[in-house]
């Protein structure tokens, strides 16, 4: 290997470890504050990918529908649900604050779709329909089980996971989609070429890591998560409820997913189902990280990036292989620190 | 004649089979302090637990004049009920001044300009958390962390304070300072229910006590009553604690 071949496997691996350590965190704060291991975050990495290709070609994205449907079945879900708690007098209200948002939602993308916008339009279109799902997907896949043990929660994950690329499969069919790159621009730095697109995946996860920094650092709802991740009850004691917790982490989980979807659609063709893997090795991080710390599992990010790079160059083959192994490692180096993240109550 | 802002009627609690909590009826009027006392595995953490939401119970649990037995313990929160637990869970890998700041989320969610004011003025009332409010909740000293469950509570500006032994694990000297501040919250306006397992020290500070044994509220009266009742005096203000307040002496 000589050193232009080795640059270009860095640059790689950076690309990817970036994407990588945004999965990683979003997965970190689902299992944080939900205790769900949320296999399908990599969905919304294609869903991301695939409703911007759908609305580049003037398209309603299947997606606007999932939005619509789930919205009326979380809506009804919370009718039931307070019908059985004996408070009917509060259904109407809590019916119309559940479907006001997924009505908005598919409502703009519906009527925006056809009408050619401009690429930074459809990127905020896509983001706004994807990220919308995430908190419906809570509402009605996990809220109603919230208080399930860690493995049912799995369980139920791994059925949404299903669901999705099932769904994906029929809004966006079999075909893989290349969106378009936000810059074309190229610098040559000697032997080493950095694409523009390379840079917006830089720049951009770096801005949003320092965002997240800043939300979970400094504002109240971020500061209200970490505590609900830290101590459940002490959080009910202050007044934070799960499932408000548990709605704004889908929310941020999904737009994390989202974006990286957006990021990465230029540089990948993205199938229905190309989310799992690039989702698993998020997951892979965030276990190097113990499912617990930011700043270990973007070291595992990168780790994951570069192995996978390299190991694509030396043994192509087994590129995905080499990094699902790195978890037996890693998970026995954690059991032996004895971390273990034990059931609740 | 004061008004009632906290009725619970024939309460019953129950893990599994055991009943923990059988018929019990207290209640708590605006301004005042009451104290609940008895022998431990009485019931009285069970009983704060339920009033408060954590644990489910039946029997009817009226704030303010409206039944709140139906709603969560974040919604009771919101309602200006707040419960200093036994296991005090604070945010330990968080700093003291996120704990105090997260103790105001129900304000902040309404929009509550005040709450940079009760931050001053809990720190005012002890400043040792002021001296660490830098430091991760996890680290501080016993006492300290008595000092932060209990200015965390004040954060949410509660009309019902709820303390399930404030004075736990602490040196005299500091059982003694809390109790006092404890007693001078009732001129800010604040009423609190107070579990204490030093009964000479709850009668003193507290208007109106309930003895609880067996889950059951066995006795109740004034403090004052309370304190002179031979029967109380020989279960729970006995030698030991005479002893207790010589020792302090
Ligand atoms: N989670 C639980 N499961 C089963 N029984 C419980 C549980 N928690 C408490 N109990 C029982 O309920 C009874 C009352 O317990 P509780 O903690 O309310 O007592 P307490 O009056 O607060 O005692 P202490 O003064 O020691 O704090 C005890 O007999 C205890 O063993
Ligand atoms: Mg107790």
């Amino acid at each position: 290997m000589d050193s232009s071949i080795f640059l270009l496997l860095a640059q790689d691996a950076l690309t990817n470890g970036a994407i990588y350590i945004l999965l990683a965190m979003a997965t970190i704060l689902i299992f944080g504050v939900t205790r769900i291991t949320f296999l399908p975050q990599g969905e919304f990495v294609s869903y991301g990918a695939l409703t911007l290709a759908t609305l580049q070609m003037g398209k309603v994205p299947g997606t606007v529908w999932l939005v619509l449907v789930l919205g009326v079945v979380a809506a009804i879900m919370e009718a039931f649900r307070l019908q059985r708690a004996g408070l009917s007098r509060e259904i109407p209200v809590a019916v119309v604050k559940t479907l006001i948002p997924p009505l908005v939602v598919s409502g703009i993308g519906y009527v925006c779709a056809p009408l050619n916008l401009n690429l930074g339009l459809q990127v905020l279109l896509t983001i706004m329909i994807v990220t919308m799902l995430g908190p419906l997907v809570y509402r009605v896949a996990f809220r109603p089980i919230a208080d399930a043990s860690i493995l049912n929660l799995l369980i139920a994950a791994v059925a949404v996971h299903f669901a999705l690329v099932g769904l994906g499969l029929l809004f966006f069919g079999a075909e893989g989609v290349r969106t378009p790159a936000f810059s074309e621009a190229q610098i040559n730095l000697g032997v080493l070429t950095i694409t523009g697109q390379s840079i917006w995946i830089y720049v951009t996860s770096i801005a949003f890591i320092g965002l997240l920094a800043y939300f979970f650092g400094r504002t109240m709802y971020g500061k209200a998560l970490r505590a609900v991740a830290f101590n459940r009850n002490g959080a009910r004691l202050v007044g934070i409820s799960p499932s408000l917790a548990g709605t704004l982490a889908f929310a941020l989980a999904a737009l994390i997913g989202c974006l990286s979807g957006i990021l990465i659609g230029p540089i990948t063709t993205i199938y229905y189902d190309s989310g799992f893997l690039i989702g698993l090795k998020g997951f892979v991080s965030a276990i190097v990280g113990g499912m617990a710390s930011y700043p270990l599992a973007a070291g595992g990010a990168l780790l994951v990036g570069f192995s996978e790079s390299f190991s694509s160059f030396w043994l192509s083959a087994y590129k995905d292989v080499v990094v699902f192994t790195m978890i037996i490692p890693v998970l026995l180096w954690l059991s032996l620190r004895s971390v273990h993240f034990e059931e609740e109550e | 004649m004061s008004e009632r802002l906290l009725a619970v009627r024939d309460l019953n609690v129950r893990y599994g089979k055991v009943e923990a909590i059988y018929q019990a009826s207290i209640s708590v009027d605006k301004g005042t302090i009451v104290s609940v006392i008895g022998p431990n595995g009485a019931g009285k953490t069970t009983l704060l637990n339920a009033i408060m939401g954590v644990l489910p119970s039946k029997g009817g649990i009226e704030f303010c004049g409206t039944d709140i037995g139906r709603l969560t313990t974040e919604q009771r929160v919101t309602k200006g009920m707040c419960l200093v637990p036994e296991s005090r869970e604070l945010f330990a890998q968080m700093s003291v001044s996120d704990n105090l700041e997260l103790g105001a989320f129900t304000r902040y969610r309404r929009r509550d300009k005040g709450i940079k004011r009760s931050l001053d003025e809990v720190y005012e009332l002890f400043p040792r958390l002021l001296e660490r409010r830098t430091q991760l909740a996890g680290s501080l000293s016993g006492g300290e962390r008595q000092m932060l469950a209990l200015g965390r509570a004040l954060m949410s500006k509660p009309t019902l304070l709820m303390l399930d032994e404030p004075s736990l694990g602490l040196a005299p000297l500091i059982v003694k300072e809390i109790l006092q501040n404890i007693s001078n919250l009732r001129s800010t306006g604040v009423s609190i229910l107070l579990i204490e397992q030093n009964a000479r020290a709850a009668l003193q500070i507290s208007d109106y006590g309930y003895v609880l044994e067996n889950g059951d509220i066995a006795m109740e009266g004034a403090s004052k009553d309370l304190a002179n009742d031979p029967k109380v005096i020989e279960s729970y203000l006995g030698m030991g604690g005479a002893g207790q307040e010589k020792e302090r002496q």
